[in-house]
């Protein structure tokens, strides 16, 4: 099990990364591992971008620095771009999991920008980081019960990956505390998120 | 009951910045608290509002943040424990009450926390609130993670009425709005809490007039001389390591970022580090002597020069030879946030080392499109804007529209384009005023229902008496929504339980202005009309539509 980890999660307002990087950095705690998670809120709730840092195993900057990130949790495929690309966030030793269903935003719906091509983006990607993996999450967290649960698919593709810090089963365990009355759906929705990865991992084109 | 309060003694929580403060003010015996929330502060009230109740404590939501100081003020000086919490730009606000109650000093603790911005997340300006503690002669504290948060909002108080002093607790948003580990202290029990004081006057101390004021102006410099020697011996004032060749001076979350860049740089064998989280007064015994400890010496503060400036006032007082780096050095500027980066590179240049900028794991063929926030799916603001759109028609381009500070300032964005000034909370009643005298345009203020009772309704009164020609449309959700869902004079309740409301529509006919129009905005063609009929109005005299929809969130759950 590695040390230190430093994630950075992106996507876009309401789509629950906030929700994900607290309950990633309550796992780490329990489990005895440092935990720093920083949060930019405000304008999150009105569609903007979400940015959250967790870092885990004794940093003490709460935000990341350029190319510092060994994980990006990527909620919505033109945030992973952005997070790739101009805000320069993951290390070229990095992993990428990204969702790749896409939400547009209004400058493409109002024609002052266009949605990049995810297809070419992707394959140009792939070769300049340490993995790149790619799920429909939102269509799993569909799948499992409720589109609410898209950060849970989220957590369990990490979990998936092994660079968590701490036992995996702390992390299911918030889950399914977090909140009760939705319980069986999260703890669905990152068991299918868990396994897409888990298959990914598998599949002989992976690395 | 929320988490940061429910566990017990010993316990380590992963607590936000802000939730780490409302914590250490409860373990000190906190009996009133007040705020008007504002990001990145919010947290603090909204936390100690959800205590109330098991705590005892008085709570309320102020209507603005010089009312809630005035407020905590006054419980202080009863002998009751007392916080106030607000955004940076809300101690404007509260400036001219804040200034006073350095002169008039407190009897139980008085804890003034300001949130700054840098880098303006969510602000109209990223000012440096240090300036408030040396304008106003406050000492201050300044956090540097949500731990520090913590033991600093709870060693606040007793220092505080060691010194007499209402103390300024300033975060910023890297140290409100992180999550990490915190360790808590026993809360005491609800009848060990002291809620409820007695004044006891004293009216040669606490009514400054002039004659008054002329030795408390004295007192209040002696004090300070006090604090600086508090300063000098603070746990929260230390040096780290023994390196000469560079000494680093820092406060607040830059300290995160000079420990984390000197493991990077694998240099803490080279450098020692002053860190200071009781800044003012400046402890000027230690820095003094670190100072004179090391070669060179770099200050690492975000936004203003405060630190430096005092730094090389003192190095030339006592004609220290050290060479002092700050503001200037790698990428360290006066602009914005720092991030591990900027002062990663200010270290390396000092010390001469290489350190490069990493590129980007994949650059873009064409810019990527932009995400800005935008009005939430069925929110009323959008039914009002558009409403009042088809009411201007062609009039549309020629009109000046005010706007002010809420979730619909977003309105500034297209397709709606409907803000072209803005200041502070408030302004756009007061602008409105000089808009449409200064200039034969048509002028329409917009302004949210928390808003106007925050600092409208001087600029309506205005309006009124000077005969100013505008509409002010008020963007009632029955809510502050952009912080949080917060509740309002115009609301049947308070933080705590019922509460009489104060009717917006009477309070603006009780300011004189008559035409006084209610519309619910997403009853588009009623609207519509009711615009029409109150822009011809407003050619004459102020006029007001009150476009009342509650916020889509309230009946979402938020």
């Amino acid at each position: 099990m590695p040390e230190r980890l430093k994630v950075y999660l992106i996507g876009v307002g309401g789509q629950g990364s906030l929700t994900a990087a607290r309950l990633l950095g309550e796992a780490a705690l329990r489990s005895g591992v440092e935990a720093l998670v920083s949060e930019v809120h405000g304008m999150a709730q009105r569609g903007g971008i979400v940015e959250t840092a967790v870092l885990l195993g004794g940093y003490r900057s709460p935000i990341l620095g350029r190319g510092a990130a060994d994980l990006l949790l990527a909620f919505e495929p033109l945030e992973a771009l952005r997070a790739l690309g101009p805000l320069k966030k993951v290390s070229p030793k990095g992993w990428v999991i990204t969702n790749t269903h896409p939400i547009r935003p209004i400058t493409v719906s109002l024609r002052l920008g266009r949605y990049p091509d995810l297809e070419r983006a992707f394959a140009e990607v792939k070769g300049h980081v340490k993995q790149f993996l790619k799920l429909d999450a939102t269509a799993l967290a569909q799948e499992a019960g409720s589109p609410l649960a898209l950060n849970m698919v989220m957590l369990g593709a990490l979990s998936a990956t092994e660079l968590l810090p701490f036992p995996v089963a702390a992390l299911e365990e918030r889950i399914e505390a977090f909140a009760p009355r939705f319980a069986e759906v999260n703890l669905r929705a990152w068991r299918i998120g868990r396994e897409a990865i888990a298959r990914a991992l598998a599949a002989p084109a992976a690395s | 009951m929320p988490r940061a309060l429910k566990e017990k003694k010993g316990e380590r929580l992963l607590l936000l910045g802000n939730e780490a403060i409302a914590r250490g003010a409860l373990e000190a015996g906190l009996g009133f608290a007040t705020t008007y929330p504002g990001t990145p502060a919010s947290e603090i009230g909204d936390t100690l509002a959800r205590s109330a109740r098991e705590t005892g404590i008085y709570f309320e939501y102020s209507v603005n943040e010089k009312v809630a100081l005035e407020l905590a003020t006054a419980a202080a000086l009863c002998g009751v424990r007392a916080l106030v919490a607000m955004k940076h730009v809300g101690l404007n606000v509260a400036a001219d009450a804040f200034m006073s109650t350095l002169y008039t000093g407190t009897r139980a603790g008085l804890v003034v926390v300001t949130a700054d911005d840098p880098s303006m997340h969510s602000s109209q300006n990223e000012q440096d609130n240090r300036y408030y503690a040396l304008l106003a002669g406050a000492p201050l504290l300044e956090p540097a993670d949500p731990q520090e948060a913590y033991a600093m909002a709870k060693a606040a108080f007793p220092l505080s009425e060691e010194l007499e002093l209402p103390v300024l607790l300033r975060t910023t948003t890297r140290v409100s709005h992180s999550r990490a580990g915190v360790e808590v202290g026993p809360l005491p029990a609800p009848e060990d809490r002291k809620v409820k004081g007695r004044f006891h006057k004293d009216p040669f101390r606490f009514v400054i007039v002039p004659s008054v004021a002329r030795p408390l102006h004295k007192l209040l410099l002696e004090r300070l001389e006090r604090a600086e020697a508090r300063a000098e011996e603070s746990p929260f004032n230390f040096v780290l390591g023994e390196g000469e060749e560079l000494g680093i001076v820092t406060s607040g979350v830059s300290y995160s970022y000079v420990r984390d860049a000197l493991e990077d740089l694998g240099v803490e064998g080279r450098v020692s580090v002053l860190k200071l989280g009781m800044s003012h007064p400046l402890p000027r015994k230690l820095v003094a002597r670190f100072l004179g400890s090391v070669e060179r010496a770099l200050v690492v503060e975000e936004l203003e020069p405060v630190l430096e400036r005092s730094l090389r006032a003192l190095a030339q007082e006592l004609e220290l030879k050290v060479k002092i780096y700050g503001k200037g050095t790698g990428g360290l500027s006066r602009l914005y946030e720092y991030d591990p980066d900027r002062v990663r590179s200010a270290i390396a240049e000092v010390l001469g080392l290489r350190d490069s900028e990493p590129e980007p794991v994949w650059t873009s063929p064409d810019r990527l499109p932009d995400r800005p926030p935008v009005l939430c799916p069925g929110c009323p603001h959008r039914a009002s804007y558009y409403a009042l759109k088809l009411a201007l028609g062609a009039e549309f381009e020629k009109t000046i529209f005010a706007t002010d500070i809420g979730c619909y300032t977003l309105g500034l964005l297209p397709p709606l384009a409907m803000a072209d000034h803005l200041l502070c909370m408030g302004s756009s009643v007061g602008t409105a005023g000089g808009f449409s005298r200064a200039s034969d345009q048509r002028v329409i203020a917009f302004i949210g229902d928390s808003t106007l009772f925050h600092a409208g309704i001087p600029a309506i009164v205005n309006a009124v008496h000077n005969r100013h020609k505008f509409l002010v449309v008020v963007l009632d959700n029955r809510t502050t929504a952009m912080t949080g869902l917060q509740p309002h004079p115009g609301l049947e309740f308070c933080a705590t339980g019922p509460a009489p409301a104060v009717p917006i529509e009477t309070l603006l006919q009780g300011c004189g202005v008559r035409h006084v129009h209610i519309v619910d905005p997403v009853d588009l063609q009623k609207a519509t009309a009711v615009f029409e009929e109150a822009l011809k109005e407003s050619e004459e005299e102020v006029t007001a539509v009150i476009s009342r929809h509650p916020c889509v969130l309230l009946s979402s759950g938020g």
